[in-house]
């Protein structure tokens, strides 16, 4: 009798008691692992990415010889060369110019592919993907043995229908030619796959229904497919402007810049200012030079990744 | 053996402003099939899984076999759940599946091996143990899921709407499985629907539930008979009941119900005796099942009032027939034997059996 | 009340064309197929060249005979370099340096993402986006800042990191474990959340839920962002070539084009046999596991 007297109280007593360090260990156990579980995430990007992009503030703003402070001194001597605007310029030639054909072709590869029975069409993706699989320096040699000035392959076949030899890499508007045209080689087929999914998210019914209204194939793809693929259309090409604008290999090793400096984009010419060069504080500047441009295409993507998040 | 009883005492649940359960109190006893059942946003399925644990208990008390239980993580407090969705283990086979938790907690082989198969006998699933969730079809899942919750022999079993994704004559069947179930293992379930046919053919004991409170509990029996608000009423049973406007009148000296100005029926005796005391101009509502508005007979019993109507649709279900009749704007439903003539469109001649009417005060919806 | 519908035979109608659908479809199809040949030959050509021109001599390269056909074919390329310690050093130090990156990139993502995806705490949406936004921030804008600071480090602690091949291990983990964490989430993000609360009840604590539930469960996502990490890392130039310049240092694409290109002579035979097998590792998991490849480019974004 008395048991069943005194429990209530009990109960009461133990549930605030309960309560209090419950919620404490709740609060220690979920938050604090979590928190554990992303820390190397966040020490790696934040010494690793972070620091360094604010650390080459910085330096881009010392002499040579790193040992003085030399304020806007570097942008000032940038702004005065020649060759620097010629990157400037070179650098969102190459990438918009790039970007354009690579988003057209790989759309229109992945509409070819996605026409062709299903059963076929894994073997023509596997085969159309190759160059995005092979590392881009290794494609890149192969493109410069092909443009090779004595050898090259390619004057080997033209000549056949009288095209004189062609200097791909000698002649500064060819050498831009070529730089492009082996940055479409590699990156279209990664619109292409994109693309592919995409297309195959729509649903066949809206086709039927578009069918059924009359609408011929031009009028199917500007009034069903784009408008249904815009998020992916937009967000590839931003994402792949950035890429291609911050591109270091192609250019590398098939013109290393030249000639006479004609194809050198940003990423390059750091590179030949700030390593070859050793002055780093130039070879920051200079990279520092894609920042504004990098931040406006991201804002742009993270615009899109809300809208998306939202419409999902 | 230990005592596997449920306890709710004033048990809230907010979620920032919103109270999505507001103080519920039920005892569950050893053994027994309590069915939540109620609209959707009810709070039935949040109240179940404050007892499995997946949710905190914003006020009041659980208790689970006389223990407090508010603070128990949920593996620790002796139950089983079966999901909606199955929530099988999709890389694992069925019998990795029902024995995950007894592997978690180290049960030597041998008895999980023992547990297993009589588990797979009882579900009638025993050739379906290695193969993969996504071989097998919807019931059979279903049935692995239960499989999964039988081994654990828990104090509980949680049931949070299992039937709602299979299709109608698999729901039927699973029912009958579920009874058997219960009647070979005898735990005491909870079991979440919001389908009031489950909640009937399953349960010892139903909970109504309705913005998160609870409206009224009683056996399926009573529930149907005797629903104490006009939620219940309106919510158990199917096609539901009827309710029409309507006002008590004294009419030579006799109470009478006053439906619309030309249709007025008396009371019978024990109805009128119930409802003297009611104010004769308070708004009130006539609640009156289908199967008690049917065709008149030639020689009606005491307490059935016959009516003149026109019938908009008829249903024929085989069975019987449903016929549908509009009385001042409002839809009636009524059931018919299947060769009463019933016709789309055509005047019938229908009674009401008061005997089984049921008084509603229109504004609180509290049963007189 | 019935309406009446008029129909108005006299009214304009669309010219119809009478032309059997399946004819259009044929004709589709071979247009389709033409284009994708096309398209196919334009993808393959370099690849392909580099095949060709490997089993040349050079006698037969400088000889200047059509370029597109080997007319005695010989394994000595691949012979000579197969058996020289320079290649084989930088194969060993892509190889270790590649398989290194991978582990570490997958110890450090799998949790995070599963962190980020399934655990609720404050910050983890900002924390997730701004994961994919330092994915923007491009190697060729970092690699002299993070140049200085490595230089710094070996000068205050002893500990050499410039020209020594483990200090990629290092930095090639900032190229993959954004994107990586990305894949991880969306796979993560798609496992019913009803599979943790079994879990849960059945007894699994969240290291229990992670290892034996959601890996297992996401292994499609892990196999795809693995080839993603194990590729970026075997293809990365820039880092190496600034990081690492003596011989025994270099990985596979910085070797290849430092040491096979010597002055103004290109041995060419030996050039396209070494990129070859430079882009032999990447091709051959391509080919065995072409969907996984397929499924970790797009998993970013359709995934989301």
């Amino acid at each position: 009798m008395v048991d069943v007297v005194f429990q209530p109280n009990n109960a009461a007593q133990a549930r605030v008691v309960r309560k209090r360090s419950s919620l404490r260990a709740t609060l220690r156990r979920k938050s604090t692992a979590a928190f554990l579980m992303t820390l190397p995430l966040i020490l790696l990007i934040g010494i690793l990415v972070l620091y360094p992009a604010f650390y080459s503030l910085h330096l881009a703003t010392l002499n040579k010889s790193m040992q003085r402070f030399v304020g806007l001194g570097n942008f000032e001597f940038l702004f005065k060369r020649e060759t620097f605007w010629l990157v400037v310029k070179q650098s969102c030639i190459f990438a918009i110019s790039a970007v354009i054909f690579k988003a057209l072709i790989g759309f229109i590869v992945a509409h070819f592919v996605h026409n062709i029975p299903a059963k076929g069409q894994r073997k023509w993706r596997g085969m159309l993907l190759v160059p995005w699989v092979i590392p881009p320096a290794m494609s890149t040699l192969a493109w410069l043995w092909l443009f090779d000035p004595s050898y090259s392959a390619f004057n080997y076949a033209l000549s056949f229908f009288g095209i004189g030899p062609i200097a791909w890499t000698g002649d500064a508007n060819w050498a831009r030619f070529s730089v492009i045209l082996v940055n479409i080689w590699y990156g279209a087929p990664f619109f292409m796959i994109m693309y592919l999914a995409a297309l195959k998210s729509v649903p066949d019914q809206l086709y039927e229904a578009a069918a059924i209204d009359g609408a011929n194939w031009w009028q199917r793809i500007w009034y069903v497919t784009l408008p249904m693929m815009r998020n992916i259309i937009a967000i590839t090409t931003l994402f792949s402007l950035i890429v291609t604008f911050a591109n270091f290999d192609i250019v590398r090793i098939l013109t290393s810049g030249g000639p006479l400096d004609h194809t050198h984009i940003f990423a390059t010419w750091a590179f030949r200012v700030g390593i070859e060069g050793s002055d780093i504080p130039l070879g920051a500047s200079v990279s520092l030079f894609m920042v504004p441009i990098l931040a406006v295409a991201a804002i742009f993507i993270l615009r899109d990744i809300n809208k998306r998040g939202n419409e999902a | 053996m230990l005592m596997a009883d449920v306890t709710l005492r004033k048990v809230i649940k907010r979620y920032d402003d919103v109270e999505a359960v507001r103080g519920i109190d039920l005892d569950i006893a050893d053994h027994e099939f309590v069915v939540l059942v109620g609209p959707s946003g009810c709070g039935k399925s949040t109240t179940l899984r404050m007892i499995a644990g997946l949710e905190d208990i914003t006020d009041g008390d659980i208790m689970i076999g006389g223990d407090v239980v508010n603070d128990v993580p949920p593996k620790d407090r002796d139950i089983a759940m079966v999901f909606q969705n199955y929530a099988l283990y999709p890389h694992m086979t069925v019998a990795e599946n029902m024995s995950f938790g007894l592997r978690l907690k180290r049960y030597p082989k041998a008895e999980i091996k023992t547990r297993i198969d009589e588990a797979a006998r009882m579900l009638d699933i025993a050739e379906l143990v290695d193969r993969k969730p996504k071989q097998l079809s919807g019931g059979q899942r279903q049935r692995v899921a239960m499989g999964r919750a039988i081994v654990r022999n828990p104090k509980v079993f949680l049931f949070d709407e299992p039937l709602s994704n299979l299709d109608a004559k698999l729901r039927v069947q699973m029912r009958i499985e579920i009874k058997k179930v219960h009647q070979k293992v005898r735990t005491t379930t909870v079991y979440v629907t919001h389908d009031q046919v489950e909640a009937m053919t399953l349960a010892d004991r139903v909970v109504v539930m309705n913005h998160g409170r609870i409206e009224q509990i009683g056996t399926p029996n009573e529930l149907y008979h005797n629903p104490a608000t006009r939620f219940v009423a309106g919510f158990i049973g199917s096609p539901a009941m009827n309710f029409v406007p309507c006002r008590l009148e004294d009419v030579a000296g006799k109470l009478h119900i006053r439906l619309t100005d030309r249709v007025a029926f008396p009371l019978p005796a024990d109805r009128a005796a119930r409802y003297q005391g009611i104010p004769r101009n308070e708004k009130l509502l006539l609640g009156l099942r289908p199967e008690h508005i049917a065709e008149a007979k030639a020689h009606p019993e005491p307490g059935v009032e016959a009516f003149d109507s026109v019938l908009d649709v008829t249903e024929p279900m085989g069975m019987e027939t449903f016929v549908y009749f509009t009385l001042e704007g409002a839809q009636i439903c009524g059931r018919v034997s299947p060769n009463a003539g019933a016709r789309d469109g055509s005047p019938f001649r229908l009674a009401v059996d008061l005997n089984n009417m049921h008084l509603l005060n229109e504004v609180t919806g509290a049963v007189l | 009340m019935t309406s009446t519908v008029v129909i108005d035979k006299a009214a304009p109608t669309r010219a119809a064309r009478y032309g059997s659908m399946s004819r259009d479809r044929t004709w589709a199809l071979r247009w389709s197929y033409f284009f994708l040949t096309l398209f196919a030959i334009f993808s393959l050509v370099p690849p392909l060249y580099m095949l060709i021109t490997s089993l040349k001599s050079s006698a037969e390269i400088s000889a200047a005979t059509n370029p597109w056909w080997v007319f005695h074919p010989t394994l000595e390329n691949y012979v000579g370099l197969l058996t020289s310690n320079q290649f084989l050093t930088f194969f060993r130090n892509s190889a270790l340096v590649s398989i290194l990156v991978v582990t570490i990139t997958m110890l450090i993502s799998v949790p995070a993402a599963f962190a980020l995806a399934r655990m609720r705490f404050w910050g983890s949406a900002t924390l997730a986006t701004g994961v994919f936004l330092t994915y923007l921030i491009p190697d060729s804008l970092l690699f002299l800042p993070l140049f200085k600071m490595f230089a710094v480090f070996g000068d205050l602690t002893g500990i050499q990191l410039i020209n020594k091949w483990y200090v990629l291990v290092i930095v090639y983990p900032t190229l993959t474990v954004p994107f990586c964490t990305w894949i991880m989430i969306g796979y993560f993000a798609s496992i019913p959340k009803e599979l943790d609360e079994a879990a849960i009840i059945d007894g699994a604590s969240w290291f229990q839920t992670l290892t034996r539930i959601f890996i297992p469960v996401a292994l499609p996502g892990l196999i795809a962002a693995t080839i993603f990490a194990f590729t970026v890392s075997w293809a990365q130039f820039l880092y190496p070539l600034v990081f690492t310049t003596a011989t025994d240092q270099l990985v596979l694409p910085v070797g290849i084009i430092t040491t096979l290109i010597k002055g103004d002579v290109f041995n060419w035979g030996q050039i396209m046999t070494g990129a070859l097998l430079g882009a032999a590792p990447p091709l051959i998991i391509y080919a065995f596991l072409m969907d996984y490849y397929i499924a970790g480019l797009t998993a970013g974004a359709t995934k989301g």
